[in-house]
């Protein structure tokens, strides 16, 4: 069963060729058969799970199932989930037990999906390599050597090894595309405000948006479908109808009109990445599509912009792990500077460290307008740039990193480096555009993959041209060996 | 050397919404610590701020109550710095754009009228609060107040004496509980004050350095603590020493202000907008619809008291002091249809007196405005004397009886039938020949001695002004 997609999982459970008993126990064999060398989850809530399979399998005898009632969907461990451990990837909160289920997380619930565990993550959220994690890298399935990308490197690398046929992840930079192009998967970060935060622990609240992370298209507008919509508690919800997302799958692609961005084919872009892209393009234009070269000039601009905008709120939003009230406490502390110190000090890690002292630099007295102030200016200039470029196109493709899957400790001292991996990603964050990453290729061994980056709320458009390409491609059907 | 002191205020001001400002905790005072708290006010990992609609109806009231811009458009801010009491490491407050800017109160001192300016207002959080008592050398945390709304509310630097300072600080309290936006409860910290003071050589334009007074909670305090502080700071600036910028805290017990921490030990806030919440923006058809539904002002009212009523200056003030002070004299007014100038002595005198002995306020008052104005109606009518009323009114305070009922049954109703108060002259006249002779021989004192004997005998009920007419003419 782990091979089958969530729309054939789905068609199987509402034919009774299995039931979500079965299904989830499956999926919790090959979590306990493999997770051990891949590490995607960080904790297993198998007992949760089974009592939720028992509910679905009674909800689809009774013909109340909706699409995802049965299906096992890991939940990326910055959601918080009632009664169990929410980590965020961090030692902070090792010990920290949500008495909450973030919206994301109930809404799944309320769909009657199953939730076999929660999924390993870059510590808050921080890092394009899943290596920050407290709980250890994941490994990439295509290449255990290799990283599975960040943050939502356990999401992705769960979808690609079968450990679960959906899962969610969030994205501030790049963190649901990067790892689903490391990993051979598809997935999409909605439109700012798509999603709700709630729940979601907050890395920089201005950028971050959860998306889902599947093997197709079609899984993804299943997913995005349960988890889109308005919420009264988060204020930057956005208050637009959701539209039917499944149902748009299949609309023509004819006369669609396709923008490549000259940065994105600039020097840094690996020449045989470059040759799998301009191929899938090929495949759109075969589709009907018209291809033209567009330029996103402030694009350079992006990451120096997004490190000082991401790292101003992270360290102001990671200010209430103090100690005081819940996560990580240091022993005995002397008096209260010490108790703040080292409980921070022992509860974070360096890139944590690193990002809120960038951070609080960018934000303080004196350095705030040539940072902090300079920097939401650009971010401004880059949104204006996608604007101008949506005036002549529909969409604009380019691939979602520079490189494949890197090695396992090959950037971990380099920070730039590392940095520069989410520059085809971070853009997309400051506008608050939607983007998705789907397979299109493999370079040596390893897969590759396309973005797609649509104007605002243009979520259905962007599932359907990746639908369309996966009706005529298999490169989204190749699964790694284990 | 003259000195002038230069006095701003920032107070904050506890809006009365029924939830928190950023989530649907209660706001109830004096509830079980950290019962009072959702997961919102304890900052959990996760949640989120929902701006209260109702705080911010409270915000645009007191805008357009101090003629200041109601902004369309303002943002939240948050202020970062740690301490234990505040959940998130950081405040929600308002920034660089409040929600009210540039108004302005006129408040009297000794006659004069002075027109204050209100740089801003603007809504933000409460902290929690520290107990550090009672818990053996550790410190108690409770999260109750953590996001109770607040409006802080900062006057330009233009008052010049501690008096001053009291009177902006009366008459904004009267306001907000005019406009029921504050309870206006300064023991339990709904309306509290910090003072900005310095002193500067008279004439001198450029303002001298200035020390921050935190955490005002009385009038009294305000100016005591601000005396002590242009006291403390022209000593030290005449002795050679010079003010440092610094927060000082005043101690209330030992009736001094002693320093907290310096300028440099300041913390830098870094401030920067919250992207949790999105730029207020405000309609102008709310501001209309809100602007519709203002009360009648403490100005409106006392310039209304005056005209209608026909009030000195300082009663129509002293009447308008609260909104239930003056709806209770009206109230009296309008059930006694008699002389309102009787009314206001009554209210600000006999009933103020005995509040003020009880410890009440208006609004818990024994004697209900109904009943004094039928008390009222009987001295108009002269049905009693101010003297008897006097008696009746202690026992409108005793007991639910109307005066009318008090009057009856203890029998009270003045004597003013003529011939009635000349049998009981004569009576007198004839039991005391000794003092008739001595008052016709020229003693006029003894004539008082006539008045007292006949209203012993009437028990204080003969009509004084016609006994003493009629004792006239029998002597």
């Amino acid at each position: 069963m782990h091979t089958q997609t969530i729309a054939q999982l789905a068609r199987g459970l509402k034919n009774r060729d299995f039931s979500s008993v079965e299904l989830t126990e499956a999926c919790l064999a090959r979590i306990r058969q493999h997770n051990p060398a891949l590490n995607c989850y960080i904790s297993l809530t198998e007992e949760a799970a089974l009592a939720e399979a028992r509910a679905a399998d009674a909800r689809i005898a009774s013909g109340q199932a909706e699409p995802l009632t049965g299906i096992p969907i890991a939940q990326k461990d910055i959601f918080c989930t009632e009664g169990v451990r929410t980590s965020c990837g961090s030692r902070m909160l090792d010990s920290f037990i949500a008495p909450y289920d973030a919206t994301i997380v109930s809404r799944f619930r309320a769909a009657g999906s199953v939730m076999p565990g929660k999924l390993n993550m870059d510590e808050f959220a921080m890092g394009s390599s899943n290596e920050t994690s407290f709980y250890g890298p994941v490994k990439n399935p295509w290449n255990l050597q290799t990283v599975p990308g960040g943050s939502s490197g356990g999401s992705a690398a769960a979808v690609a090894a079968g450990l679960a046929p959906g899962a969610t992840g969030t994205d501030t930079g790049g963190s649901i595309r990067q790892p689903a192009s490391f990993c051979g998967i598809t997935g999409i970060k909605p439109t700012y405000g798509r999603c709700s935060r709630w729940g979601m622990i907050a890395f920089a609240s201005s950028l971050d948006q959860a998306g889902p992370m599947a093997r197709t298209a079609e899984d993804c507008a299943l997913m995005l479908q349960v988890m889109a919509g308005f919420d009264p508690k988060d204020s930057t919800s956005v208050d637009v109808p959701v539209p039917d997302y499944a149902g748009a799958l299949n609309a023509s692609l004819d006369g669609l009109r396709i923008g490549l961005p000259r940065e994105f084919f600039e020097a840094g872009l690996d020449p045989a990445i470059e040759q799998l892209i301009r191929a899938a393009v090929a495949e759109y234009r075969k589709l009907g599509a018209t291809v033209s070269e567009i330029s996103l000039p402030n694009m350079p601009l992006s990451v120096p912009a997004y490190y000082v905008v991401a790292p101003a709120e992270c360290s102001s939003n990671l200010a209430r792990y103090d100690g005081v009230r819940f996560g990580h406490r240091c022993a005995n502390p002397a008096d209260l500077p010490d108790l703040y110190t080292r409980s921070r000090g022992e509860g974070f890690g360096a890139e944590v460290k690193r990002r809120i002292l960038m951070g609080t630099y960018a934000l303080s007295a004196g350095y705030y307008d040539a940072y902090y102030l300079k920097a939401q200016k650009v971010r401004r200039l880059i949104s204006d740039d996608f604007q101008q470029a949506f005036r002549s196109v529909d969409v604009i493709m380019g691939p979602t990193a520079p490189s494949v899957a890197f090695g396992l400790g090959e950037k971990s001292d380099d920070p730039v480096s590392m940095y520069l991996s989410d520059i085809y990603t971070i853009g997309v964050n400051l506008a608050g555009l939607p983007g998705l990453s789907l397979p299109a290729g493999f370079c040596a061994g390893l897969p590759v993959g396309l973005q797609l980056i649509g104007n605002y709320f243009s979520e259905a458009r962007l599932l359907n041209l990746a639908h369309r390409y996966q009706q005529v491609t298999d490169w989204h059907t190749r699964q790694p060996t284990l | 050397m003259q000195w002038e002191t230069v006095i701003g205020l920032e107070i904050h001001a506890q809006l009365a919404t029924q939830s928190k400002i950023f989530s649907g905790a209660p706001t109830a005072y004096g509830a079980e610590p950290n019962t009072q708290a959702c997961a919102i006010d304890l900052g959990l990992p996760g949640v989120l701020p929902v701006l209260n609609q109702e705080a911010v109806r409270m915000a645009v009231k007191l805008g357009l109550a101090i003629g200041a811009e109601v902004a369309p458009y303002s943002v939240f801010a948050r202020k970062n710095y740690f301490y234990p009491d505040l959940p998130k490491g950081y405040q929600i407050s308002q920034y660089d754009l409040p929600v009210v800017a540039r108004g302005q109160l006129t408040i009297e001192v000794d006659g004069e009228e002075k027109v204050i300016g209100i740089t801003r207002a603007h809504l933000e959080e409460d902290a929690g609060k520290s107990l550090h008592e009672d818990f053996h050398g550790a410190t108690g945390i409770d999260l109750n107040r953590a996001g109770t709304p607040l409006l802080e509310i900062v006057s330009e630097p233009d008052l010049r004496s501690a008096r001053e300072a009291v009177a902006y600080m009366k008459k904004l309290h009267a306001l907000v509980r005019y406009l029921e936006i504050c309870d206006g409860n300064m023991q339990e910290g709904s309306f509290r004050c910090d003072a900005n003071v310095s002193v500067r050589p008279l004439g001198q334009a450029a303002f001298g350095t200035r020390a921050e007074i935190k955490n005002l909670n009385s009038f009294r305090f305000v100016e005591r603590a601000i005396n002590h502080e242009i006291e403390r700071q022209i000593e030290l600036l005449e002795s050679g020493g010079q003010v440092v910028q610094e927060t000082r805290l005043y101690d209330a017990n030992k009736d001094e202000t002693r320093s907290m921490r310096s300028k440099e030990e300041a913390n830098d806030y870094r401030y920067f907008p919250d992207p949790d919440l999105l730029p207020l923006v405000i309609d102008p058809a709310f501001i209309e619809t809100v602007r519709s539904q203002l009360p009648e002002l403490p100005d409106q009212k006392r310039d209304r008291f005056k005209t209608r009523y026909g009030l000195s200056a300082y009663d129509a003030g002293v009447l308008t002091a609260t909104r239930e002070l003056a709806d209770y004299y009206e109230a009296v007014v309008r059930a006694a249809a008699a002389d309102p100038k009787l009314c206001a002595n009554w209210v600000m005198g006999e009933l103020s007196a005995a509040l003020n002995k009880a410890g009440l306020e208006i609004d818990q008052s024994p004697v209900e405005a109904e009943r004094l104005a039928g008390l009222i109606q009987r001295i108009a009518d002269e049905t009693i004397s101010g003297k008897i009323a006097k008696q009746v009114f202690e026992a409108l305070w005793e007991s639910g009886e109307s005066a009318d009922a008090v009057i009856d049954r203890q029998g009270l109703r003045q004597i003013t039938d003529t011939r009635a108060i000349e049998a009981i002259i004569d009576a007198i006249i004839a039991a005391n020949p000794g003092q008739v002779e001595q008052y016709r021989a020229g003693k006029d004192k003894l004539f008082g001695f006539f008045v007292g004997q006949a209203m012993k005998a009437t028990e204080g009920k003969a009509n004084p002004a016609q006994l003493n007419e009629l004792l006239k003419q029998k002597l």
